[in-house]
């Protein structure tokens, strides 16, 4: 094995000049620096590969893989669809009912079968639940980031609630195993409803409570605003999706634009950034639109709770599942943007392919294109107001 | 548009350089041919009519039986309509013309079916394995993949 295959190519010196391993020829004044894949702020094992010159971010170089186990062959290796689900819940293992969500109507929609009314709304209510669970704490490591430790615990505070609620149901706090294809794998408890609507009463004021200590805080503003813009154009082009692409001020919810199990129902408001403190598509737009999506998961989940019909949640998951040859390319929203499950079925009992478009993935390689001319310390801001999970980004 | 008069639209701009398509499909697609999908996208994109500004997905497939695909899921934001694309390779001459030039977001798409299905993308500006270690051998989603047992002369334990 020679030298160069051995070593990775960014300390590759050809005569007289360093090289990224994005092939960039550094000038005299500047340098290479890693960020991670162990540090705190990358929020996972990534790396960013940055080229300074001084404390200016010249260039992004971001590798990732360090969590790849390949969901996609672990997928077509499975002896039936429901088995995929468990690999589901580990890819965006803080929103793991929206991963389970997605995968599940697709493999519905792919089978042409339709889901009780019941299933539908605990679904709904299931997802938004984990919408908000997994907002806390995208807004609660941010906070750490831009230096703010104390709402990170009420972040976590509430989110232990969400999570109690999810166990009392299914068990599981964290990887739920809980949406199956065509139903559920258990109805709700008894005292269900009540204590997800005494969530909702306690949760509102909290959402204000969350902006006065965080939101419009002046530090926090000051770190914020007018940091890591990511214009309309370029949100479209590099297709980012969720608070990302609301966040540039782009009208975009696949709830409402492209609709799935039974969103069209409700009433609520997707979210967009207006720049109130800054540019629009600036860290903090990214920001406000979470903060205000919480909100609105609240509304959809109390209308949901309230209208709950009664029925047999196992009633239509199939004995046996064989789609026809056929293929299909759903998605969803989750919390953080398009995931798109592209399933082709060979008319056997497992996929042939499982092609998942990863929202955080997508996000995440805007990233070198809105830090150029940023500080170092502003990238840790960027970084985080793009809110990945590398367990999905990597799958 | 719907999917039949994308198709008409097309075939009329391109005529042979789009193959095939199958609008009765639960969601239609339209073949292209491999050496002509810059042109093809860039019209998609830039045309009023079609304004196809969002790359969902875009995935790289072995069909096993000698042809490798590349899907293109596109969408159009301000018309609400959407097309699905392939374009197809042989394993021998796997290659397909990059659209990272059109839609940001390929960059990374194309890495990605780079890495895992290895397809290779003509004109793609950085086309790197992105998932799996720089010096990995194959590609893993292929359907003839061999799993390695050694890596960097390591025994790997199953």
């Amino acid at each position: 094995m020679t030298e160069s295959q051995v070593l990775p190519t960014t300390y590759v010196t050809q005569p007289g000049a360093i090289v990224t391993s994005s092939g960039r020829t550094l000038h005299t004044d500047e340098m290479i620096i890693n960020m991670g894949p162990q540090h705190p702020s990358t929020h996972g094992v990534l790396r960013l590969e940055i080229v300074v010159d001084g404390e200016i971010i010249v260039d992004v170089i971001p590798h990732i893989g360090y969590l790849h186990r390949c969901f996609e062959k672990h997928a077509e290796h499975m002896t039936n669809y429901q088995q995929v689900i468990p690999y589901c819940d580990r890819m965006d293992y803080v929103a793991s009912m929206n991963n389970d969500h997605g995968y599940a109507v697709a493999v519905e929609r792919l089978l042409k079968i339709q889901v009780p009314e019941r299933v539908e709304y605990i679904r709904v209510i299931m997802a938004e639940l984990q919408r908000i669970a997994s907002h806390l704490i995208a807004i609660g490591t941010y906070g750490i980031d831009a230096g703010a430790f104390t709402p990170f615990l009420y972040c976590f505070t509430d989110r232990e609630k969400i999570l109690d609620l999810f166990e009392m149901t299914c068990g599981a706090r964290l990887l739920y195993n809980y949406i199956w294809v065509g139903g559920l794998s258990h109805d709700i408890p008894p005292r269900f409803v009540e204590q997800a609507k005494e969530f909702c009463k306690y949760f509102r004021p909290r959402i204000k409570q969350f902006n006065d200590l965080l939101t419009y805080n002046e530090i926090f503003v000051k770190r914020t605003a007018n940091v890591g813009v990511l214009p309309k154009d370029v949100a479209i082009n590099y297709s980012s999706s969720g608070p990302m692409l609301r966040g540039s001020g782009v009208n975009w919810d696949l709830r409402r634009d492209d609709p799935y199990s039974i969103y069209d129902r409700f009433e609520w408001e997707p979210q967009v950034g207006k720049g109130e403190v800054g540019t629009v598509g600036d860290c903090w737009d990214r920001h406000i639109v979470r903060m205000r999506e919480m909100e609105q998961s609240v509304n959809i989940i109390e209308q949901a709770l309230a209208k709950i019909p009664e029925g047999n949640v196992q009633a239509a998951i199939p004995k046996r599942i064989r789609p026809d040859a056929g293929e299909v390319y759903v998605r969803t929203e989750t919390p953080r943007g398009e995931l798109g499950y592209y399933i082709i079925s060979d008319g056997t009992a497992s996929p042939y392919r499982v092609k998942v478009r990863a929202p955080a993935f997508v996000n995440l390689s805007v990233l070198p294109e809105i830090s150029h001319g940023a500080m170092i310390a502003d990238l840790v801001l960027i970084a985080g107001s793009v809110d990945i999970v590398l367990g999905e980004v990597d799958r | 548009m719907t999917p039949q008069e994308i198709f008409d639209d097309l075939k009329a701009q391109f005529g042979d350089g789009i193959l095939d398509g199958k609008m009765d499909a639960q969601q239609p697609w339209i073949q292209i041919a491999g050496g002509r999908v810059k042109e093809i996208c860039e019209y998609l994109r830039n045309d009023a009519r079609l304004s196809f500004d969002y790359l969902s997905c875009l995935s790289g497939v072995d069909y096993n039986d000698g042809r490798l695909g590349v899907v293109y899921h596109l969408t159009s934001m301000g018309l609400r309509h959407k097309i699905v694309l392939k374009a197809f390779c042989t394993k021998e001459n796997p290659h397909v013309q990059s659209v990272a030039g059109i839609w940001g977001t390929a960059n990374w798409h194309e890495r990605e079916a780079f890495d895992l299905i290895g397809v290779v993308f003509d004109g793609h500006p950085d086309l790197r394995r992105i998932l799996l270690p720089y010096d990995w051998e194959g590609h893993p989603l292929r359907k003839d993949y061999k799993v390695p047992e050694f890596y960097d002369g390591m025994k790997v334990p199953y």
